[in-house]
């Protein structure tokens, strides 16, 4: 069961996989621009499997700045994580006991996050383990080629690759999307007010944007269509 | 100020965040709001992260909206997350390759 489980969440991690390869590729650049070396900016993508979060906290280091800016800084960016944990406890199998959600909750990502969301039923540990071991892989190891080798691939080619998270980000939301209309609505409401921020209102960082985005659109959408059913999403039948 | 030091910071913060709410809600929610938000919430957060962040994802304009076009289409169709991720990158350096000839 565990080894299934396990492989399971291996092959669902492929895509985040070669999506992390190249997204923190150009973190690793970035990290060794700030002033980190190779192990260091490996180091920091170990411990925090963050994209925002991390570039905000080598430019802090590269400025020289506060422990207190940085707890701040991270706090704010990674707010969403804590939703995101919250959500997914909710889905959680009973075999999770505290040690391993103590494990697992290291691997919450925006991306494991919408995979892991999107299964239908409950996650089990060893399908989190998986998933997150393969993905942290193609994160540290992006952040080493991109810190140590500048820029293996040409610069269109990696520019293009940078589309890639994004458009698995369409691919997890818009089929639930054209099923239901009120997920269609959650979405349309949270890119409407991301945009209206972004343009209007710029000194919002994007972090804390989406923090604002995500908690006023699903509290409409749970005003507005709220939901009956107790099964789990249970429209897929294993 | 040591390097160590700041990495530790981050990475501290950032686990608390996640771990948290991960490790202490053991009961499943009753309540018919916040089941209902937290059902919609991955749906809002990825998609405010991913407009209009996805028209910078590629540093031109044009691109970008090529991969977009592409992804959005795909994506509506149902296609597997690799398929979609793989053709909005295709899309983007295809639209690329265009503009540099024209």
């Amino acid at each position: 069961m565990k080894g299934r489980h396990f492989l399971k969440g291996l092959t669902h991690g492929i895509p985040v996989f070669l999506g992390y390869l190249s997204v923190s590729f150009g973190f690793g650049i970035l990290a060794v621009k700030s002033g980190l070396t190779v192990l260091e900016a490996a180091a920091v993508s170990l411990f925090n499997l963050t994209s925002a979060g991390q570039a905000a906290g080598v430019g802090i280091i590269a400025a020289g700045g506060s422990i207190t800016e940085m707890v701040l800084a991270q706090v704010t960016i990674n707010l969403r994580y804590s939703l995101m944990s919250l959500s997914l406890s909710q889905k959680l199998d009973k075999s999770f006991t505290t040690p391993r959600r103590l494990i697992a909750s290291y691997g919450i990502t925006d991306e494991i996050f919408a995979i892991a969301s999107a299964q239908p039923g409950v996650v089990t540990p060893w399908y989190m383990y998986g998933m997150i071991l393969i993905s942290t892989v193609g994160w540290v190891l992006g952040t080493v080629l991109g810190a140590a080798a500048g820029s293996i691939l040409p610069a269109e080619i990696s520019d293009s690759l940078g589309i890639m998270l994004y458009g698995m980000f369409l691919a997890i939301i818009l089929p639930p999307a054209r099923k239901e209309k009120s997920v269609l609505a959650a979405v349309i409401i949270a890119a409407a007010m991301s945009c209206g921020i972004y343009f209007l209102l710029p000194f919002i960082s994007s972090g804390f944007s989406v923090i604002i985005c995500g908690i006023v659109t699903a509290a409409v959408c749970a005003l507005l269509f709220p939901r009956d059913d107790e099964e789990p999403d249970g429209e897929v039948q294993p | 100020m040591s390097i160590a030091i700041y990495i530790a910071v981050m990475a501290g913060v950032t686990y608390l965040i996640r771990m948290i709410p991960f490790t202490v809600f053991r009961k499943k929610i009753r309540s018919r709001f916040l089941k209902s938000f937290l059902y919609y919430i991955p749906y809002a957060v990825l998609s405010a992260m991913t407009m209009p962040a996805i028209f910078f994802a590629t540093g031109d304009l044009i691109t970008a909206a090529a991969g977009t076009v592409a992804a959005l289409i795909l994506a509506y169709l149902g296609l597997p997350l690799i398929v979609v991720a793989l053709s909005a990158s295709a899309a983007a350096y295809i639209a690329w390759l265009i503009l540099s000839v024209l």
